[in-house]
């Protein structure tokens, strides 16, 4: 499996390429990590059009990063699901913590306005 | 006429996709759907996933066997063996959500999983000795025939 990255203001979009099983969870967890890390991103999109195949693990892997970014008060959208993939995705009742889109672009603007809103909101308290 | 394949491999994740694509490709010639086909990698994914993870700890030593049979109606039955440490209990293991590997990254769900996609599942487990399961699959070769 390839994952590559794609950042745009605190949204890291990252998109996995290929299988999603036990054996490449780790490189795809840790992957995941250390670049919303080192790039200091809030927000992720999983974008999982080009996704093979995934099995179980995968249902961990969006689990722990979603974890993760609610830690950081960020939020997080699946994207390009194929049928197969959010069949069991939502066997783990995923659908009902995670949203999807049908496409990263969709979820970047949506994102973007919730963070616009959400800055405005601050800025009205202040 | 039933057709039957066996192989063994070392319990180590590289191999996890090798399992998948030798059942896939043993089933080919009953011309499976691509959803047949994933359904049945995935339940072969996931079996094989606790050999090694469970069963061996994925301490890399330890073999899986894994047996396949299949038959022109479109039975197919896939036997995955391994002899790591046995499922203290089954039923529980069974249950959704329920893991005993490490709660932040495993999802629990593998049984889950194998139960919605196969016909059939069986699981036989002795500790100390190993754990055996046995999953069956009904394809449909009406069509074309």
């Amino acid at each position: 499996m390839q994952i590559s990255f794609q950042k745009t203001d605190n949204i890291l979009i990252a998109s996995a390429c290929g299988e999603l099983d036990h054996h490449s969870a780790a490189a795809v967890r840790e992957g995941i990590d250390k670049t919303m890390e080192r790039f200091r991103c809030k927000h992720l999109i999983l974008d999982f059009e080009n996704v093979t195949f995934m099995d179980s693990s995968g249902i961990g892997v969006v689990l722990g990063r979603y974890k993760k970014v609610k830690n950081g008060d960020g939020i997080l959208y699946l994207a390009g699901c194929s049928d197969y993939v959010k069949k069991i995705l939502s066997m783990a009742g995923l659908f009902t913590i995670i949203t999807h889109q049908e496409t990263v672009a969709d979820a970047t603007n949506i994102l973007k306005q919730q963070e616009q809103l959400q800055t405005e909101v601050n800025r009205n308290v202040q | 006429m039933s057709n039957k394949m066996r192989i063994e491999f070392t319990a180590v994740p590289q191999n996890e996709s090798f399992a998948r694509a030798s059942v896939a490709a043993f089933i080919a010639y009953l011309d499976p759907t691509v959803e047949e086909l994933t359904e049945i990698k995935t339940g072969i994914s996931e079996a094989v996933s606790n050999s090694i993870i469970h069963g061996y700890g994925e301490n890399g030593k330890g073999t899986v066997a894994l047996e396949c049979i299949a038959d022109e109606r479109g039975k197919v039955t896939m036997i995955v063996r391994d002899e790591g440490i046995g499922i203290e209990d089954v039923n529980r293991a069974r249950e959704p959500m329920f893991t005993t590997g490490r709660a932040e990254e495993r999802s629990g769900m593998g049984f889950t999983v194998m139960e919605s996609f196969m016909d059939k599942v069986e699981v036989e487990s002795q500790i100390g000795r190993g754990t055996t399961i046995t999953m069956m699959k009904l394809l449909d070769v009406s069509y074309g025939a």
